[in-house]
């Protein structure tokens, strides 16, 4: 039992490194609360993404013939170790790079892989992923956006909900149902759609929080040609499921204050001998202690090309109400004066920010619920919830 | 990153969980259990000192094995897995880790080949009443030679042959070793929530004893040993834990109510999916904690503190959940639902309750902080 890379995972981590030395910052370099315009910061992001895609980063694990790397998931777990220590401007490719590329890839035409693959690692074009609506977010199978077939192409309209990067995205795969009549799983159908085309409308969502990081996206009689189908009609759901697996993959750890900013600003404020704090900070470390080191036993399996068991399907359960949890202490350890927002507060404010954050996260990428569910179905092996819509034509279900 | 056990180390889990299946089932725990005169189940000690586990960590030059303490701490796994009705736990994590730890080469000399033999059953002699036992406040007292007052309760202190005591020295604190065969020691059972390990009142008048380590060293050589046993007592109650989740897993796949088995129900799923987080919590800070332990590591008093948090918090609630899960018969004598729920409660509390743990904690990370 070590944490120490074996000779080969030292020799690429040291390449990394010497490569994301070669092309950013340390982060820590420039002020943290640095003021960068959207403009600004998509440029710096698509450079540095086709600056990656160069080196052979972009995409560890994928074969070299998709400009991948031929690399292994470990490498790809040490690669997102070293490039979190930089200054990097990541995210805008994310979704596309870790879902909607993949699908393509999988489901996609050989002129759908040379047309949108390269373009995508280059940071050239930017994906979304359109799946969830107003009225199916955790059942996300009982959306309702319809594609009608019109000669070779089809007419779709509707809407999406919490979509990321919408307003900048040049592409997107969209499930949408093409048969009403069908049960609900099968009558859907996935396409690549053209973002930027007439009928697409992307409008910001104003979240409880505040902020508008999300979209929702509007769809009126938007054609796409039958060539952009991915995978049969009606196949959807599986072609969705394919995506859904690299979500798991794709997503990290959650950002906010941990239990070491609380003890900070418990040391601070003079609060840091309450018994019930004291109480609550071990439980906090505990509980985050528990998932960084479940994260390592994964890694140990990357590392000694295994697949990994499923004891990192407590990460989200962990981390979401966890950091709802410091927050909230947090602004009540301040009292009255808690109440008060901005950047001069304790923590540069971040309690406060990330208190109306957390509620989100616990939400955003399978709810609590959802997540406990697989556990339970997928882990344990537990019965199904029961599924009063199986077999019923959708257009004769209940919806609200 | 290698942040596993080895291949021979799981081998060796498994081996002992096959063995363990057949030798050491839940009606020999009962057997324990259904007899107030019963201390242990001798038939499994047998065996179990047959297998050479209680040599596992022990030096071969004192008669041991001679592996390590990431093979002890697979073994305590597997004796938390089948509630082992024998005085492992306070034999070999108490007090053969505690000579180990505080004893001289002679002192060591004279009891851990016995302990690997088996010929030595130990025990840890700190609490005297209600409360964690502070070594600044001790009523048993160590005059360089003789031990006088209570110890109360002491697991296994009915039939060990020697324990370790925590005593009052001049203004400080020691620990003293004494043969519980010798005079001026008497011993009487005391009953507990978990009668499938015993326990004793013990009371010292003039008992010989020899000092482990420095007078007034006490304090600190507990704390020690402590952070030693936290470690493997935390990964008998993942073993437990583990089972009882495997437990309420399975009954809730059998057990059919309103015409479906009760685990297509949230309520149950999410009980169960609870449980599952807090075992894999627990086991990835045991695997720390073995780390920490195997290593002697700077990190121990955190590690262990933080595997014996989360193993605590896992066996309880997974015991409690899993009679809970049963229904009405969780709450029979016939169904072992309760046999977890008692040993979670002793391992809770044998080596200092979950509060005084947390606090550990957090004086470890204020150290670490303000370093």
């Amino acid at each position: 039992m070590d944490f120490n890379d074996t000779p080969e995972e030292a020799e690429f981590r040291s390449e990394a490194r010497a490569f994301l030395e070669k092309h950013l910052e340390p982060k820590g370099a420039q002020p943290l609360r640095q003021r960068v315009s959207g403009e600004e910061f998509m440029k710096r992001a698509k450079e540095w993404q086709a600056v990656k895609a160069k080196g052979g980063y972009a995409k560890i694990t994928w074969p070299k013939e998709m400009g991948g790397r031929g690399g292994t998931a470990m490498q790809q777990v040490i690669w997102g170790q070293e490039e979190a220590k930089f200054d990097s401007p990541g995210g805008p490719f994310t979704i596309g790079l870790g879902m909607c590329i993949p699908t393509v890839i999988a489901f996609g035409s050989d002129e759908h892989k040379k047309r949108y693959v390269q373009k995508a690692l280059m940071g050239e074009e930017i994906w979304c992923q359109l799946f969830s609506e107003p009225s199916a977010g955790s059942d996300v199978a009982g959306l309702k956006t319809r594609a009608v077939k019109d000669g070779d192409e089809w007419v779709i309209n509707g809407q999406k909900v919490w979509t990321s990067g919408a307003h900048y995205s040049d592409y997107g795969i969209l499930l949408v149902r093409t048969d009403p009549k069908a049960a609900k799983h099968k009558g859907l159908t996935m396409f690549i759609v053209d973002m930027k085309q007439q009928g697409v409308e992307a409008r910001p969502i104003h979240q409880a929080s505040g902020g508008r990081e999300f979209n929702e996206v509007y769809f009126t009689d938007v054609r796409i040609p039958d060539s952009d189908r991915l995978g049969e009609v009606g196949q959807g759901w599986k072609v969705a499921i394919v995506t859904l697996m690299n979500e798991r993959l794709a997503v990290g750890g959650s950002p906010g204050p941990d239990w070491a900013e609380i003890m900070n600003y418990a040391k601070d404020a003079g609060t840091i001998s309450d018994a019930a704090f004291r109480d609550n900070l071990a439980d906090w470390y505990v509980a985050a202690q528990g998932y960084k080191l479940t994260k390592l036993r994964t890694q140990t399996a990357l590392s000694k090309g295994q697949t990994p068991g499923p004891e990192n399907s407590i990460g989200k359960i962990i981390t979401a109400n966890q950091l709802q949890d410091i927050c909230n202490s947090a602004i009540e350890m301040q009292d009255h004066y808690g109440l008060m927002t901005g950047d001069e507060m304790p923590a540069d404010g971040l309690f406060q920010q990330s208190f109306m954050w957390a509620p989100g996260l616990r939400i955003a990428g399978g709810t609590d619920e959802i997540l406990k569910n697989i556990i339970a179905e997928r882990v344990l092996g537990l019965p199904q919830d029961v599924r009063v819509d199986k077999d019923i034509p959708f257009d004769e279900l209940k919806s609200g | 990153m290698n942040f596993d056990f080895s291949d021979d180390q799981k081998f060796l889990g498994n081996e002992a969980r096959k063995f363990l299946d057949g030798e050491c089932t839940t009606q020999h725990v009962r057997e324990v259990l259904n007899d107030d005169d019963k201390s242990h189940h001798e038939g499994v000690w047998q065996k179990v000192k047959e297998m050479g586990w209680l040599g596992t960590a022990i030096p071969e030059e004192h008669g041991g094995l001679g592996l390590g303490a990431l093979e002890l701490c697979v073994l305590a796994e597997e004796m938390g897995r089948a509630l082992a009705p024998v005085p492992f736990a306070s034999t070999v994590y108490f007090f053969a880790e505690g000579m180990m730890l505080a004893g001289s080469d002679a002192q060591k000399g004279a009891v851990l080949p016995g302990v690997a033999s088996g010929d030595v059953i130990g025990c840890y002699a700190a609490s005297e009443g209600p409360g964690n036992p502070d070594p600044a406040k001790l009523s048993v007292s160590f005059d360089g030679s003789k031990l006088s007052g209570t110890k109360i309760p002491v697991t296994d202190g009915d039939i060990a042959t020697h324990a370790i005591v925590l005593a009052k020295e001049g203004s400080g604190a020691s620990l003293v070793l004494v043969d519980l065969n010798g005079a001026g020691v008497s011993r009487k059972p005391v009953k507990t929530l978990e009668p499938t390990r015993s326990h004793a009142e013990i009371t010292f008048d003039g008992a010989a004893g020899e000092r482990l380590g420095a007078a007034g060293e006490g304090g600190d050589l507990h704390d020690a040993i402590m952070n030693r046993a936290a470690v493997l007592l935390a990964f008998e109650q993942l073993g437990g834990a583990t089972r009882c989740l495997e437990m309420a897993t399975d009954y809730a796949k059998e057990r059919y109510a309103f015409g479906r088995p009760i685990g297509g129900n949230q309520a149950i799923k999410h009980k169960l999916a609870d449980m599952y987080v807090k075992n894999e919590v627990a086991r990835s800070n045991c695997y720390y904690g073995a780390w920490a332990l195997s290593t002697d590591a700077v990190e121990l008093p955190e590690a262990a503190a933080a595997a014996r948090l989360a193993a605590s918090e896992a066996y309880w609630y997974a015991s409690k959940e899993n009679i809970q899960t049963h229904g009405g018969m969780g709450f029979t004598w016939e169904v072992d639902c309760h046999l977890f729920y008692r040993r979670a409660k002793l391992l809770a509390v044998q080596a200092g309750a979950p509060k005084v743990w947390k606090e550990k904690l957090v004086r470890a990370l204020e150290l670490k902080n303000a370093a």
